[in-house]
């Protein structure tokens, strides 16, 4: 069993993520996209772990759904305000902050 | 294959060394039960009671704890020199930003805060909330979790307990950003802003440190530091690692090209809030940045040296090129605190002692400035709530001849004029580069800082020599709470320029950071 390709799968993850963060327009989606990058470093974390001979790795991993739980509840009141108030979710029509 | 069983060692824990934050913390959770319990009457002046009194006490904590050098809590946090002074700074600062946040004299209807977020704006909901006169109490629960989370930010001495902290100053900040009593769009939009890069940001970090964790074998600075020489065939990897923490950290910062939303949020959050997190984000960024690169990645200085050379550059100059066309002053504030991200950067890739001793200074001195400036902004007002549009201050100094000179101060001291701490800090950052042969990056630096007087004049300009234009815009009378908060960052700003002695001999005791 080899470590590198679960890395190699967890760098594809991750830059499918950053990368749909920039090309997606619905804010959902973009989080959705934000929940793969933190999902794909778990994957990174676990993998250089077993790699390691480490447990600090796993714990790790813990912490981050943790810490991704916590962002779901922030990010969905936020888009959910904005959602009530304007009854869309893409991030094209919030544009009223600008030079 | 198996990991081989480690026996669990409880860590020991020196709660007196972590007592700074974990006051903040435990007053977060208080706080919330205040929210639960308290009738709605008494909640405002209980969470006022208990934010200033966690506040002083965390100040206290960490002014006793300065000079201490300690690892505690497994290795985790890391009590040093630099640590504890930031601890202590962001105590002040947080002190000075609640006491702005408080105010509830200058906006007819309440504080600056909506009287409740959830009320779609422009509903019957809302105009009801209001005319009941609700505050949003909760912004104190989530403020005290901010404040904490920065102080746990600069001694944090994991990749694990660092983006922990990240995350609990960040989390707070995007709501609070959202919540503004006036403009409601605007603010929304500003946290949803927030909200999405900094979320974005944090990733970065965190798959960085996968990759440093992977390429060293651990998460602890000293772990890290030390496996650095010893591991030459995993050194792409952790190069890769370390630019990915790094692009995590210079979006925190604000530095450019990952500077996009300082403006959009500098905007559109309550400008009480920008205050606060103008002057606090800056601090615990700049604090854990400085760890990370002095002490996690010190062995790579000449790897991180060049890359960190060049955002110094770019940042500076699109921060005042980009201040020189805003039209709107908190725009025109958000690109010059992007321009004094790229300055502090320049003292940071010194990589000195005096650098590091430089760059606190400055940080101390840019983050009172800062809280006045923007504290200051939220008076001047017209029917509409705050008037920021550039041309609205014309005349100003007519109007209130105190407001424009506090003004004229605190932009002079940004600018970097003699008698202000501004110009202490920019001349020790400028010369512990120059010490370390960093000339090239001085003399853009100075160019920079000479294009930057530019705009910061042109505000003093227009309040003293130009007529004003509407008898509508008016300085409104504060409570006591901001008039406070304003002097005192006014009269840091004067000691750290005429008197700046005693503050760089406290931070020269101890200018290490310990792993």
């Amino acid at each position: 069993m080899d470590v590198t390709n679960y890395v190699i799968l967890a760098a594809i993850l991750f830059s499918i993520g950053a990368v749909g963060v920039l090309v997606r327009r619905n804010a959902i989606v973009m989080f959705m996209s934000i929940e793969l990058m933190l999902n794909a470093a778990n994957l990174a974390f676990v993998a250089f772990a077993q790699a390691n001979g480490t447990f600090d790795g796993q714990v790790v991993a813990f912490f981050v759904m943790v810490v991704a739980a916590a962002e779901v509840v922030i990010g969905l009141a936020i888009i959910m305000a904005i959602f009530r108030t304007r009854k869309t979710a893409s991030i094209d029509e919030a544009n009223l902050l600008r030079a | 294959m198996l990991i081989t069983t480690e026996v669990f060692v409880q860590p020991e824990i020196n709660w007196f060394a972590i007592s700074p934050f974990t006051i903040l913390l435990a007053a977060g959770v208080f706080s919330l039960l205040i929210e639960t319990f308290a009738p709605r009457a008494a909640r405002r002046p209980l969470q006022l009671a208990l934010v200033f009194g966690a506040l002083l006490a965390s100040f206290a904590a960490a002014a006793l704890l300065l000079g201490t050098e300690t690892l505690t809590a497994g290795d985790a946090v890391a009590i040093d020199g630099p640590g504890v002074l930031l601890q202590a700074v962001i105590a002040l600062v947080a002190l000075v930003g609640a006491a702005g946040l408080a105010e509830n004299k200058v906006d007819p209807s309440g504080d600056a805060f909506a009287a409740r977020a959830s009320a779609i704006p422009g509903s019957s909901d809302e105009r009801a909330f209001t005319a009941a006169g609700w505050y949003s109490t909760e912004i104190w629960t989530l403020f005290l979790f901010a404040a904490g989370g920065m102080q746990l930010f600069v001694v944090a001495n994991d990749l694990l307990t660092m983006f922990i902290a990240l995350e609990v100053m960040s989390l707070p900040l995007y709501l609070m950003a959202g919540m503004a009593r006036r403009r409601r769009l605007l603010s929304q939009e500003a946290a949803l802003k927030y909200f999405v890069l900094g979320a974005y940001s944090s990733a970065f970090f965190l798959f960085g440190a996968a990759l440093v964790y992977g390429a060293t074998g651990g998460i602890n600075f000293n772990d890290i530091a030390q496996a650095i020489p010893g591991r030459p065939q995993t050194a792409t990897l952790l190069m890769a690692g370390v630019v990915l923490i790094f692009v995590g950290m210079l979006f925190k910062i604000g530095s450019a090209p990952f500077h996009q939303w300082t403006p959009d949020v500098y905007q559109g959050a309550p400008t009480t809030l920008t205050a606060f997190m103008a002057a606090g984000v800056k601090l615990a960024a700049f604090g854990a940045m400085l760890r990370l690169a002095y002490s996690a990645f010190g062995a790579l200085i000449w790897d991180w040296r060049p890359l960190l050379w060049a955002i110094a550059a770019i940042t500076m100059f699109v921060g005042v090129l980009a201040a020189l066309m805003q039209t709107d002053i908190k725009r025109m504030l958000a690109y010059s605190s992007v321009a004094h991200a790229g300055f502090l950067l320049v003292g940071l890739i010194s990589g000195t002692n005096a650098g590091l001793v430089s760059v606190l200074f400055y940080l101390a001195a840019y983050a009172f400035t800062t809280l006045g400036v923007f504290l200051l902004l939220s008076l001047v007002r017209d029917a509409n709530g705050e008037a920021n549009n550039i041309d609205t201050w014309r005349g100003l100094a007519s109007k209130s001849p105190l407001t424009a000179f506090t003004m004229t101060f605190l932009l002079l001291a940004l600018a970097g004029f003699p008698l202000t701490s501004g110009f202490i800090a920019k001349f020790s950052v400028f010369a512990a580069a120059v010490q370390a042969n960093q000339m090239p990056i001085v003399l853009l630096a100075i160019l920079a800082s000479a294009i930057a007087v530019v705009f910061y004049l042109r505000v003093v300009v227009l309040m003293y020599f130009r007529a004003a234009e509407s008898t509508e815009v008016a300085v409104a009378i504060p409570s006591n709470f901001t008039v406070v908060a304003l002097v005192v960052s006014a009269v840091i700003t004067l000691i750290l320029g005429v008197y700046p002695q005693p503050l760089l001999d406290l931070i020269s005791q101890t200018p290490v950071f310990i792993r």
